[in-house]
């Protein structure tokens, strides 16, 4: 990809937009197809997944049989570059010692961000989740509905492919005609679980994941996303033509060199580089926004991680698409005379009300799925089926105890073996080893099944980062300190997921084997994982319908800065079961809508 | 952490022969004479090259001595024999990952390491005790000996306990080193990681016996 140094930066942009990944690949896409010069800048270094990503690897070519490790935590072969739990010379810290009031932060510094190794899961809120205070009182409504952002989110769906079904369920809405990918076919222990859980009344439906399932059209598409507008559509329509539909093997969690799954370095910057339009400096290390004399804001500082070196750049409009909590550290450390408590932060919101989502896990074995034949279930690189929240009605009316819903990724399968494959047999096999553990391995392999459950967290005061008053990152720039709290809603919610799990289990004839690991968790005793866990954190700059109390505008606009948009997870007021990012990516196309629009009209 | 593997492995050892009531005297037995190098202190960082094969050995020096890697050979060989065409996890050199594992920087392998190297003085110790060879050195009825004694921890008597815990560990190791193999994965029943044009989902004969057809 042509990238550029930051001694070839222009001297000035009409958008300087910050982080490549979900945010900021659709804010720099939308920016520059209509014709903006952007300046994209990445903390990370530069990542080519159609030449990095190790498609067909096995694990015997990895160190520790591709084991995870502190180094690569989700696996060697997972696609995240210099990221993880922890990043070297770019600490975080908490508040208390306590796990339970602790967060823990994953990031990753690579071109295309958190997007090259992501679940790919891409569900649309629902209308109830926008308006949910309205609903039961509880956390906030945002200020605009479903319906309003629905078109966006039709946009989204075909710009980056997304596979599964319209099922007509309550608050899990349908695509139009036309949006989805076909869904790929269930694996057996998907259909062998839909049979179970249905018969319990519990839903089990084609998951939507970014993957194609078969090449686009990208004239047709083209056209429905970007009319009138002939240079977009021939750009798309080409870069469309360079995306291979899956073939049916190799896990999305590695990246994809022939570009069949979304992720933001295969399919928001191709085309974006290919307008002309886009410059992208990566090793760029934001330490903050300034201001001009008229206190809008005039461009960022970065660090040249390259060589240490502090660089300006300048912009009709600053776009911070960094992950929620690095855009608020950003504007934390943007301090200023008019803003002496970080930029934009009038309202004093900064860093508060940050959401991640409910997670809890148990595994079991099922003696049905013993002794299959050999098939391939590799499928589309992650799940085909997924459970929705079902329980609307029972929650509304009280029943539950708890007060918003989650949804149930699960699965299992013959999956490439891995470390642990033959491993822990002992409680079934009492103790096998020589042929006997060989025949044993065979017949349990294939009869393990995930159930985790994925929750909405409401929004609560005492969920919040702040700037650490002394650790400073080896660029020497202040560092977020974290608070959390898991509220009850959010217990009883994890506790409410694991007596399904049980009870679906139950039924398919299985036995419980456990939750994860403790150290994901809070304690030994609860079956909720720890803050940030689940990488779904949104929030700490929160939307809504005045200056008072809220950062940004609906537009994810701030307040304070009218040409400052915010433009990743953080304008988010609630954070529902449907996993964040493609209503990230919604939400940044319609912000990047309003920033060609003002620009258009002078405003800024 | 200032970590000194050796002397972690002496001390546990030392309790083992205890509880074991082992008579052998301590000079006689190699977990005290040769011992593994120290593990590696780096691991391969964040951004290690993927699309590449690691032997191991690429990031971080193997640790056993030449008797531990037979003893551990021997063990491999035991737990994964060869069947027919399929080699054993032993002809596979799984016991070169066993060894990449004990020696690596990370803290769950370290912690395992400590029972890798205790057990396979152990084992060497209680073959000595029984048969007055090492474990390698011991045919195969005699391995099996042992082996069934500490093959399941639930049965295994009080003084064999730490025994049937290095077992239960190194045969964990051995599955997860033998299945990830080319040849592992074929004798286990895998046959994906191929591009397919079609992805046509269970075949019916699968949606049969599962009584879904």
């Amino acid at each position: 990809m042509p990238h550029i140094s930051p001694a070839q930066v222009q001297s000035e942009y009409d958008a300087i937009v910050v982080g490549s990944g979900a945010a900021g690949g659709q804010t720099a896409y939308t920016l520059t197809m209509e014709g903006a010069k952007v300046l994209m800048l990445e903390a990370g270094r530069d990542y080519d997944p159609v030449k990095e990503t190790p498609m067909f690897q096995t694990n015997d070519q990895a160190p520790l049989r591709g084991t995870g490790t502190p180094d690569k935590p989700f696996g060697f072969h997972d696609a995240t570059v210099d990221g993880g739990w922890q990043v070297p010379g770019e600490p975080y810290t908490n508040a208390s010692e306590d796990p339970a009031k602790q967060f823990e932060w994953w990031r990753a510094r690579m071109l295309g961000g958190r997007t090259n190794h992501w679940g790919r899961i891409s569900l649309r809120n629902g209308p109830y989740d926008f308006k949910a205070k309205s609903r039961d009182g509880l956390g906030f409504d945002w200020p605009f509905t479903y319906e309003e952002i629905a078109p966006y989110y039709d946009k989204v769906e075909m710009l980056i492919g997304v596979y599964g079904d319209n099922d007509g369920l309550e608050n899990t809405p349908d695509s139009p005609p036309g949006v989805l990918q076909p869904p790929p076919a269930y694996r057996a222990a998907e259909h062998l679980g839909k049979k179970h859980m249905n018969a319990l009344g519990i839903p089990a439906v084609a998951i939507h994941r970014a993957v194609l399932t078969r090449r686009q059209d990208g004239e047709r598409l083209s056209k429905l996303l970007h009319p009138g507008n002939a240079k977009a559509q021939r750009v798309l329509t080409q870069a469309m033509s360079e995306r291979a539909a899956c073939f049916w093997a190799t896990p999305c969690g590695r990246g994809c060199s022939i570009r069949a799954n979304y992720q933001s370095t295969t399919v928001h910057l191709p085309p974006a580089l290919a307008t002309g339009n886009l410059d992208i400096v990566t090793n760029a290390m934001v330490r903050e926004v300034t201001l001009n004399a008229r206190d809008r804001a005039e461009g960022v500082v970065f660090i040249d991680k390259t060589t240490g070196k502090e660089c300006r750049v300048r912009a009709r409009v600053i776009v911070l698409a960094a992950s929620a909590c690095e855009t608020v550290r950003v504007m934390l450390n943007s301090k200023s005379a008019r803003f002496p408590q970080g930029l934009a932060n009038s309202s004093g919101l900064l860093g508060r009300y940050i959401m991640d989502t409910v997670g809890s896990s148990l595994s079991a074995q099922i003696p049905a799925l013993e002794n299959l034949p050999p098939m391939n279930e590799d499928g589309a690189g992650g799940g085909h089926i997924y459970t929705p929240w079902w329980l609307y009605k029972e929650q509304l009316a009280g029943k539950l105890g708890f007060a918003r819903g989650y949804h149930i990724e699960w699965g299992g399968g013959r999956g490439m073996p891995g470390f642990g494959t033959g491993a822990g047999l002992e409680r079934y096999t009492r103790g096998s080893y020589g042929l006997k553990l060989k025949e044993d391995a065979r017949r349990y392999y294939g009869s393990f099944m995930y159930f985790a459950g994925r929750g909405e967290m409401i929004a609560n005061e005492h969920s919040r980062c702040e700037l650490d008053p002394v650790v400073k990152d080896k660029w020497g720039i202040p560092v977020l300190r974290f608070t959390w709290h898991w509220s009850d809603h959010e217990l009883k919610q994890a506790e409410h997921m694991e007596r399904t799990f049980t009870e679906i289990v139950r039924a398919m004839g299985g036995v419980v084997l456990g939750r994860a690991a403790n150290r994901r968790r809070v304690s030994e005793s609860s079956p909720i994982e720890k803050g940030g866990r689940i990488i779904h954190e949104v929030g700490g700059a929160i939307m809504g319908e005045s200056a008072a109390k809220s950062v940004t505008d609906q537009w994810c606009r701030t307040w304070d800065v009218p040409n400052l948009y915010l433009t990743d997870g953080a304008p988010f007021m609630g954070n529902a079961d449907k996993n964040p990012t493609l209503t990230i990516m919604a939400l940044a196309w319609r912000a990047a809508d309003h920033m060609l629009a003002e620009m258009k009209k002078g405003s800024i | 952490m200032n970590f000194d593997p050796i002397r972690l492995d002496r001390r546990t050892a030392l309790k083992w022969m205890l509880t074991a009531g082992a008579t052998v005297a301590l000079t006689d037995r190699p977990v005290l004479g040769q011992q593994a190098a120290a593990p590696a202190t780096q691991g391969y960082g964040t951004d290690p090259e993927l699309n590449k094969i690691h032997a191991p050995g690429a990031f971080w020096p193997l640790t056993m001595t030449d008797h531990q890697r037979q003893t551990s050979a021997a063990l491999c060989a035991l737990i994964i024999p060869a069947e027919g065409a399929v080699p054993s996890a032993a002809d596979l050199k799984v016991h070169d990952f066993i060894d990449e594992w004990i020696s690596s920087p990370y803290s769950d392998q370290k912690s395992d390491r400590e029972v890798v190297l205790a057990g396979l003085a152990w084992i060497d110790l209680e073959a000595g005790k029984r048969f007055g060879k090492d474990f390698a050195k011991l045919d195969q009825a005699q391995m099996r000996a042992i082996a069934d004694d500490i093959c399941h921890a639930p049965d295994a008597k009080p003084e064999l306990a730490a025994g049937a815990r290095f077992f239960a560990k190194f045969r964990d190791l051995t599955t997860s080193g033998f299945y990830t193999t080319p040849e592992g994965m074929k004798d286990i029943g895998y046959i994906g990681n191929m591009p397919l044009a079609e992805y046509k989902g269970t075949p019916p004969e699968v949606l049969a016996k599962l009584g879904l057809a």
